[in-house]
């Protein structure tokens, strides 16, 4: 028999989101069991190079792999209350009882049962369908990423990258760093998705961006040695001549999707939103979903920046704490108050725009009693 | 969508904008150490270059998402936002530097290898063109993280032009 | 291997070097980095077969999800290589087939 462990809240996911939670939470006095399928913590934080966005509430202008350290510095400190688990996937929720089974590496599983459970699973990365896409060499950006930032592997000689949203155009940057030519970067809109700022980085170092382009097929037999790209219209159909371009990897950054089989699983009411990438639990503005014991934080809510992963996590973990009873009501208000704030000061650009509509969708004013 | 707005949309400068702004001529061309030249035309959540600005030239941001706006009285060309901006979109252009046809840029610099002082770079434009090379006097990492602020000398006729440098291997 | 050697940004803290086989041939890894990690350094860049279309499959999301990477490691078949750590000695295939359990004799 699997023994089953109890815990007051049960943060799935160690990203931006799910380190946060688990913070507020332990600081509050709960009792946490942090699990996440990597081998290290801090999710997508530990390979970004390029310094964030936001405020110096959110610590703008520090590099993102630099938060995970600050991020992981501040568990330690609550490393009485904190248990975590690496390697390990949360495989399953069972909503007779309300156990989360989990695997740590390949064979030992084990059974938790949660009182609160704060998913914050992330995201998976998105493919686009085109001849030969399954070639090895066709890499997620995510991926690529990991390889040379986490584990120092140069990931390929010569890369074209697929997307110009922020992945897109930080990736390329990312890779120029570790010596990798951009043989250029397709993206299917008339413009950049990403921050115009992150576009100009590539481009002053001499990095083609082709607009309203798209891949056509992959090239190589065993593995990827090129693709053929194409101009597009206004309907998306491709026009003009092929151009064919040399490339041992071809990086994929077309968009993300959450990361949502553990909310459908544990029945939260879920909702397709396009603007979030994908199925989104509903919500209340304390990020809990339709069920009284789960709450949702980070990109599994729907595809944003990490550091609005990291205040949704804050607040998912705060609320979660704050319905076990802890903390001091009036202190734990202000402080959500203020959190919610921020999150819509950082959605009040351009690129948050997108994000206000889709949230809309799924943002519920309370679940009532 | 006309060849600029294209460009532009491909992320390089095609001509100032509300957030990517020319200094003012006169007190430019006399104001020592230099000015800065912020190339930040979209909105997004950020304010660094507010608040790592020592002298309020950068003016408080209504909400955070607001493009910068500098009082360039105040401008002093210290470069802390040349270092601490996350989109790398500030330079500073000092045009009282050295000779008549001179002027010192200060641009941020993420890369390998690292220039020494002295040494003759390219110097690129905001598409990465090699439009000119120019001599290093100075390489700094005012926030000890990594991020250098390189001093270079270009000609005076290209400030608006140079945006980035290339460490070129001597043959 | 093709490690950065030097990076703008990072320093890269590398743990012990452990060798270890694939298809029987002899390489070199460091200890508790992901499996795919040390292959894609040591220039390997298919991982399996696929079942019926014998196509190549390789790295892919490196998060444990998409099955790309799916190896036999020590005789046990679809082993998610990008978040398995490497341990000395490792007897590392590539997966030519669905794999085949094998289930204790009782």
């Amino acid at each position: 028999m699997i023994r089953v462990r109890q815990t007051e809240v049960l943060v799935i996911g160690g990203g931006p989101a799910g380190l946060s939670a688990a913070l507020e939470a332990a600081s509050l006095g709960c009792q946490v069991i942090l699990v996440d399928g990597d081998l290290a913590l801090g999710g997508q934080l530990i390979k970004q190079t390029h310094k964030f966005f936001g405020s110096k509430d959110e610590r703008a202008g520090t590099r993102g792999f630099k938060i995970s350290e600050i991020l992981l510095k501040e568990l330690k400190n609550h490393r009485d209350r904190v248990k975590v688990h690496i390697n390990c996937t949360a495989t399953g929720i069972y909503k007779e009882d309300g156990v989360v089974s989990c695997v740590i590496g390949e064979e030992e599983y084990f059974r938790i049962k949660p009182e609160r459970i704060v998913m914050a699973t992330g995201a998976q990365e998105r493919l686009i369908p085109f001849p030969n896409n399954h070639l090895p060499g066709v890499y997620g950006a995510g991926a690529v990423q990991t390889l040379m930032n986490v584990y120092g592997v140069i990931p390929g000689k010569r890369v074209l990258m697929v997307g110009a949203g922020n992945i897109g155009l930080i990736v390329s940057y990312q890779l120029i760093q570790a010596g990798v030519e951009i043989a250029g970067i397709v993206e299917a809109m008339d413009k950049v998705g990403g921050y115009w700022v992150h576009a100009a980085k590539v481009r002053r170092l001499g990095v083609p961006i082709f607009l309203r382009h798209t891949i056509k097929e992959a090239l190589g037999d065993r593995v990827v040695t090129g693709a053929l790209i194409q101009e597009i219209d206004d309907r998306f159909q491709p026009v003009g001549r092929e151009k064919k371009i040399d490339a041992d990897i071809i990086c994929m950054a077309v968009g993300l999707t959450p990361t949502c089989e553990l909310l459908w699983q544990a029945g939260c009411e879920m909702i397709y939103v396009p603007q979030l990438c994908g199925h989104v639990a509903l919500r209340d503005q304390f990020m809990r979903t339709s069920l009284p014991h789960v709450w949702v934080a980070g990109d599994a809510a729907g595809i944003e920046e990490a550091t609005a992963a990291m205040v949704e996590g804050r607040i998912a973990g705060l609320d979660a704490a704050r319905s076990l009873g802890k903390g001091d009501k009036e202190d734990l208000t202000e402080r959500l108050e203020d959190l919610q704030k921020r999150l819509g000061d950082l959605r009040g650009g351009e690129v948050g725009q997108k994000i206000c509509q889709g949230l809309a969708c799924c943002s519920i004013q309370g679940w009532g009693a | 969508m006309d060849e600029k707005e294209k460009l532009f949309n491909s992320g390089v400068l095609v001509a100032p904008r509300k957030g990517a702004v020319r200094p003012p001529e006169d007190l430019w061309r006399k104001k020592k150490n230099g000015l800065v030249i912020i190339e930040c035309p979209q909105r997004i959540p950020c304010n660094p270059c507010h608040t790592s600005c020592p002298t309020g030239a950068v003016k408080p941001f209504k909400d955070i998402n607001d493009q910068p706006e500098i009082d360039y009285e105040k401008c002093t060309g210290c470069a802390n936002c040349v270092a601490v901006c996350p989109g790398l979109a500030c330079f500073v252009v000092d045009l009282t530097w050295g000779d008549e046809d001179q002027a010192l840029m200060k641009i941020p610099y993420e890369m390998l290898p690292i220039p020494s002082e002295g040494e003759i770079v390219e110097c690129l434009d905001r598409e990465g063109k090699a439009i000119t090379r120019g001599k290093v006097i100075k390489v700094l990492e005012p926030l000890r993280d990594r991020t250098r602020v390189v001093h270079v000398e270009v000609p005076k006729s290209l400030v608006m032009e140079v945006r980035a440098i290339k460490v070129v291997k001597q043959s | 291997m093709d490690l950065i050697r030097e990076h703008p940004i990072l320093d890269f803290k590398h743990g012990r070097k452990v060798r270890f086989t694939f298809d029987g041939e002899e390489l070199v890894g460091f200890e508790g980095e992901p499996i795919a990690a040390a292959l894609h350094a040591n220039g390997i860049r298919i991982y399996r077969l696929t079942p019926k279309r014998r196509q190549p499959r390789g790295f892919f999301c490196a998060i444990g999800k998409c099955s790309s990477c799916f190896l036999v490691v020590d005789g046990v078949p679809n082993v998610r290589s990008c978040i398995t750590p490497l341990r000395t000695g490792m007897r590392i295939e590539t997966q030519r087939d669905k794999g085949v359990i094998a289930l204790d004799a009782e």
